[in-house]
């Protein structure tokens, strides 16, 4: 019953904070930019105006185009309750690893795809092709990364994954330091942020993740938005509980050891959200045709950590 | 404990250099090409320093010192005053297809890495993953020199494959101190004499791109 509702808890809690951390986010950079910015509610107000709203749905669309904003949402949803954030070892986390947490991530993602070509305009066919040519290249080098941690921690289970890392084991490895840029790349691109996708902008030219999502609105546009800053809370929390162990509690312990986890999930939360608004002030957009570039740095990193990892220790 | 400490270092060291080696794979401008080659002889420098540490070699740490004066100083430098002076220094590169190359490397990492650890089954740990590592980066300078049609990008692959030598040799126990002075010094002459020869390859040909040496042996259009 106790697990249930510490499950419970971390959807939750995921839910709340999802549109908050993309708010953040958001103020964060209007701050670095010298302007006001509006106030980290704002996505939520956003959502909930959202929902309220007609949604219009073109003539020649498809039940696809009606029901991927659901499926999507909870693809996303369920991707994220598998990832620690607070707490290891959480009543879902037994029933998937981070492989799974990928191809939820990947499911979703070609849904969104196939939506975007279901109404036949011009731009939901661009913003797909584009979606799928990053990932073509992103979900290997995310496949490679699970790979490494798989060879260094023995499991893929993310919660034993996150347990290894804090123990004195793992030691001083290089293959780490290269997953852990890879990821970072990944997750960047994944989340459509601005080296490779500015997810502000609705300029032809550029635009990828927005361009596939043109023709959503009301609360199809809703379930879409909410489901990306899901995701980037997903990613924020497993680069956390990859690379950054600390201060997760155990499903099992007390409510005050939950309450710790919780307090410094917020400040990995907090501290990621700076980072990643400082990168994309003091980045500049790049052209399309350089994101494989971008990319290929990530596979390449992830396939040569996985390569290192056969002459490490175990020798 | 310590033990594991000092390879997990030295593992670092040697890893970052293979890293680094795909990193001037992966630059398709000179002047970003020779700070990422100095910071390879950086990173030699470190790795072959951690060793005289470990080995309890200490002329090892001359060969470190060595390094990082000839390589990761004076050989840059001298190379962006080359470059300057050539006149080439904005220039692009073109590179054929980086992605192709990073494949290509990626097998000869692999190449060299299932080929050590066959060849010193039975050795010492350390001196497996060095040698390892220094055959990846003895091939990626190669691949580099191959792949390139710069001459300055091919004599700083040439430098680079230099670097996974010396990482070799401190891997396997150390070599003598004369061997190691007088590897530096022919490097040093073998880049005088590539330099001398890049200002005439310049003057008859304006240009250092070296399909202008084909052209003009009348083997390509």
């Amino acid at each position: 019953m106790r697990a249930l509702l510490t499950q419970a808890a971390q959807m939750a809690l995921v839910l709340l904070l999802a549109p908050l951390l993309t708010g953040y986010v958001r103020t964060l950079k209007a701050r670095l930019q010298r302007r006001r910015g509006p106030s980290m509610l704002q996505p939520w107000r956003d959502l909930l105006r959202l929902a309220r709203k007609e949604a219009v749905v073109a003539g020649n669309a498809s039940w696809l185009f009606r029901s991927t904003p659901y499926l999507v949402f909870a693809t996303t949803w369920v991707a994220a309750a598998l990832v620690p954030t607070f707490a290891t070892g959480l009543m879902y986390s037994w029933s998937a690893d981070l492989i799974a947490v990928i191809a939820l991530l990947g499911s979703a993602r070609f849904l969104l795809a196939l939506a975007g070509m279901d109404v036949g305009t011009a731009f939901g066919g661009i913003g797909s092709s584009r979606e799928v040519m990053i990932a073509t290249l992103a979900e290997p080098a995310m496949l490679l990364i699970a790979f490494t941690l798989a060879l260094v921690a023995g499991s893929t289970q993310l919660s034993t994954v996150a347990a290894f890392m804090s123990s004195p084991e793992v030691g001083l490895r290089v293959s780490l330091g290269m997953a852990l840029v890879a990821l970072l790349i990944v997750g960047i691109a994944e989340n459509a942020r601005i080296p490779v996708d500015n997810p502000a902008t609705h300029l032809e030219l550029t635009m990828v993740h927005e361009a596939m999502v043109l023709e959503y609105s009301g609360r199809h546009l809703a379930m879409i938005e909410f489901a990306a800053s899901m995701k980037l809370l997903l990613y924020v929390s497993l680069v956390a509980c990859l690379f950054l162990p600390w201060g997760l509690a155990q499903a099992s312990a007390s409510p005050g050891a939950l309450a710790v986890g919780a307090a410094t999930w917020l400040a990995k939360l907090a501290a990621a959200g700076f980072l990643l608004a400082l990168f994309e002030t003091v980045i500049a957009k790049m052209r399309v045709f350089r994101v494989p570039e971008f990319l290929g740095a990530a596979l390449m990193l992830g396939l040569l950590a996985t390569l290192l990892m056969f002459v490490s220790r175990s020798l | 404990m310590s033990g594991t400490l000092a390879l997990d270092v030295a593992h670092v060291l040697a890893g970052g250099l293979v890293l680094v080696s795909f990193m001037m794979l992966y630059q398709d401008r000179l002047s970003a090409l020779l700070n990422i080659f100095a910071l390879h002889a950086l990173v030699l420098a470190a790795s072959v320093g951690w060793q005289a540490e470990v080995q309890g070699a200490p002329h090892l740490f001359l060969t470190a010192g060595i390094a990082f004066l000839f390589k990761a100083v004076a050989i840059p430098l001298a190379l962006h005053r080359m470059i300057r002076r050539l006149g080439v220094h904005r220039e692009v590169e073109t590179v054929i297809g980086i992605g192709p190359t990073m494949l290509a490397g990626m097998m000869l990492v692999a190449l060299s890495i299932a080929v050590m650890l066959q060849v010193t089954e039975g050795a010492d740990p350390l001196a497996r993953e060095d040698l390892a590592f220094a055959l990846a980066v003895v091939l990626l300078g190669m691949l580099m020199m191959v792949t390139r049609r710069n001459a300055v990008s091919q004599v700083v692959g040439f430098m680079s494959l230099e670097n996974g030598l010396v990482l070799a040799a401190t891997g396997a126990k150390g070599m003598p101190l004369v061997v190691e002075i007088s590897v530096a010094f022919s490097i040093l002459i073998a880049f005088i004499v590539i330099g001398i020869f890049l200002f005439r390859i310049r003057e008859r040909f304006d240009t250092v791109d070296v399909h202008a040496l084909d052209r003009h042996r009348g083997e390509q259009p």
